[in-house]
């Protein structure tokens, strides 16, 4: 910046940055035309042009759009149902939790919080086993099924996701200023309104992020998803349907290509509108998580 | 006192008791095995069809009707305590149903024989000693340590030169950041299948030899390639918002003092950026020890490897696969359940050790 580069530097370095470029988003280029060819041209050779057509690739992906173990718009439908509404609950019980937790300086409060962090830590793996058997147990107590159902996959979020988001937001809380609060009060507020009417629409830029965070998780999680809803069960995400759909076309990649293909563009097309907050959202997330 | 209307105070306590007597009914019906309510029944086409109110339904709504009540109660002096408790419910809730009771649970259930559905007794120590035994198993151990130190010093190394790049003057900066960051967003189950496309049919047509998947050396490989692939971008954004928190002043007054480029980046932007190391050392650390799902699609374990003596058919089975496989393929609940609770403990020790050992090295710097 203050020092006067060289062209040539300058040069060298955009020729770097465009073949690493190349090298990142080669297999999605890969992806896209070889989704488009038949086996033979696909295996013959993956690397050219030959072969890909427009017309091919809506043949390819009319044929498995509809395969009964892929299901596409049921997948992807779950899979956003899912989504969304794991994110809903965790914006708001999240942001109603790190507010209670942030304003109160009690022993609880501090015992959450550092409940909160501690868990931050535990993988999956070390709850998956028993976690399954006690939302059956519980399912089969009180008659109504949390296994292989979105309400069941959407608690099960709520409570794995519950310690990230409000750490990040406790964070945020602390910031605004509590006289804000004081004032809402002696205006007459009630706290339950001063939260909803005042705090939570202050909290926008910080729920964007953890939003983003949890998204991200959400949609492309294959573990939970896998254990609780099975990979047969009437309820299917679209990674499950990749796995479940991988396994019944062993090695026909004019199947498996165009599969994965359909899988990936909504990321992409939500990354393309979204850009600039996803890529914030993420380093927001890293640097205080 | 007259603050609060009749009507509201009638609200809150029929509210409050109908929901007590709702769940403790729901509870009672699940507790003695009686089965859903049945309301009424209706003929629908000839057939009596029961109106059913169910037990969990019952058990649900009475709660949320409780706490309406609570949240209506008519008192100035502990509404705000009220407000905090219907606050926290939820997410507590959730958070101890889904973490803290499994948890539990599942340290129990380390030493006793469960199969996932019950089980009939204590057997102390027998499944972790039994996971030691498996030669399979210390493999895995032994794999994920060095997939995780691998990976830690490639993704940060990578990732930092290429936040040095993003950080330089070059042209397109915005495509270039973005073209990095992307491989982050697609899930490790796609990815890992895209990837096994590209080992197994077109990497193969540039060597002109077999696959680097059916190899375990070169499997493995393919794994941290495929892993640094889909991580180094994100780790990069974070290695950019460090190296733009450096003041411009500092890099000037070095420049001025005719300190090379090599000389800056060693002496000045690595020193001053110690805390974004830190954080990106914990993430990758921590991510690669969990690793699953690119595991799983790319080459779900399998490789052939002597070890101990011994032929072993999972030769890129890390951790968290063999757990899984322990326990969902080979319904071993209980050993898998044992050696989940060791992989806890790892992960811990070494987070912590991690953690400490940063610290100590930024206060150094």
């Amino acid at each position: 910046m203050h020092t006067k580069e060289k062209t040539s530097t300058v040069v060298v370095r955009l020729i770097i940055a465009v073949i690493i470029a190349a090298y990142v988003l080669f297999p999605f280029i890969l992806l896209l035309i070889n989704s488009g060819k038949v086996t033979a041209d696909i295996t013959s050779n993956p690397v050219s042009l030959a072969g890909a057509s427009f017309g091919q690739l809506m043949t390819n992906i009319k044929a498995v759009i509809n395969d009964p173990n892929f299901l596409f718009w049921n997948s992807f439908g779950s899979s956003a149902l899912i989504t969304v509404l794991s994110l809903v609950m965790l914006s708001v019980f999240g942001a109603m939790a790190a507010w209670v937790i942030c304003r109160n300086k009690t022993v609880w409060s501090t015992i959450i919080y550092f409940t909160f962090i501690a868990s931050m830590i535990i993988p999956f793996q070390v709850v998956m086993l028993p976690l399954i058997s006690t939302f059956r147990d519980v399912g089969k107590f009180i008659g109504i099924p949390m296994l292989q159902s979105v309400a069941g996959l959407v608690f099960a979020y709520l409570g794995f996701g519950g310690a990230m988001t409000v750490f990040i937001l406790n964070g945020f809380i602390k910031g605004i200023p509590y006289t804000l609060e004081e004032a809402a009060s002696i205006d007459g507020c009630t706290p339950e309104q001063t939260f909803f009417q005042i705090i939570f629409p202050l909290l926008t830029p910080v729920i964007t992020t953890v939003t983003i965070l949890n998204g991200m998780w959400i949609w492309n999680d294959y573990l939970l998803p896998s254990m609780m809803l099975g990979q047969n069960g009437k309820v299917m995400t679209i990674p499950i349907a990749i796995q479940k759909f991988v396994g019944s076309y062993v090695k026909s990649w004019d199947r498996i290509l165009p599969a994965a293909l359909l899988a990936i563009i909504p990321m992409i097309v939500i990354f393309l509108i979204a850009q600039k907050q996803i890529m914030e959202g993420m380093i927001e997330g890293a640097v205080k998580g | 006192m007259s603050t609060f209307s009749t009507g509201r105070k009638v609200a809150s306590f029929a509210s409050l008791i109908l929901g007590l007597v709702l769940a403790i009914v729901g509870l009672a019906l699940s507790i003695t095995k009686a089965g859903d309510l049945i309301l009424f029944t209706i003929p629908i086409s000839g057939k009596a069809t029961p109106v059913i109110l169910g037990r969990g339904t019952m058990f649900i709504c009475g709660i949320i009707l409780f706490f309406v009540g609570l949240y209506l109660f008519p008192t100035l002096k502990y509404h705000r305590a009220i407000i905090n408790i219907i606050f926290l419910f939820p997410l507590l809730f959730a958070f101890a149903v889904t973490v803290i009771i499994p948890l539990v649970l599942g340290i129990g259930y380390s030493f006793t024989d469960w199969d996932g559905i019950k089980l009939t007794g204590f057997v102390g120590l027998s499944n972790y000693l039994r996971m030691f035994n498996q030669k399979s198993f210390l493999w895995s151990i032994l794999l994920t340590f060095l997939f995780v130190v691998f990976n830690m010093i490639l993704v940060n190394l990578v990732a930092f030169l290429l936040a040095l790049l993003c950080t330089s003057r070059i042209k397109a900066l915005g495509f270039f950041r973005a073209a990095y960051f992307l491989p982050n967003l697609i899930g490790g189950i796609v990815l890992g299948y895209i990837w096994q496309f590209i080992f197994s049919n077109v990497v193969t047509k540039f060597t002109g030899t077999y696959s680097m998947l059916s190899d375990t050396k070169t499997a493995f490989i393919a794994v941290i390639i495929v892993y640094i692939w889909q991580y180094a971008g994100y780790i990069m954004l974070i290695y950019i918002t460090g190296l733009n928190t450096i003041p411009g002043d500092v890099l000037e007054a070095s420049a001025i003092d005719g300190a090379n480029p090599t000389q800056t980046l060693f002496n000045i932007k690595l020193p001053m950026i110690a805390p974004t190391i830190t954080i990106c050392t914990f993430l990758t650390l921590t991510s690669a020890f969990k690793q699953f799902d690119v595991n799983l699609a790319l080459t779900n374990g399998k490789g052939s490897v002597q070890f101990l003596g011994e032929y072993i058919a999972n030769g890129t089975e890390m951790l968290a696969l063999n757990i899984y496989t322990t326990a969902v393929i080979n319904n071993d609940y209980a050993l898998g359940q044992a050696k989940a609770v060791l992989f806890f403990i790892i992960l811990a020790a070494v987070s912590i050790i991690q953690v400490r050992i940063s610290n100590k090295k930024e206060v150094e710097l």
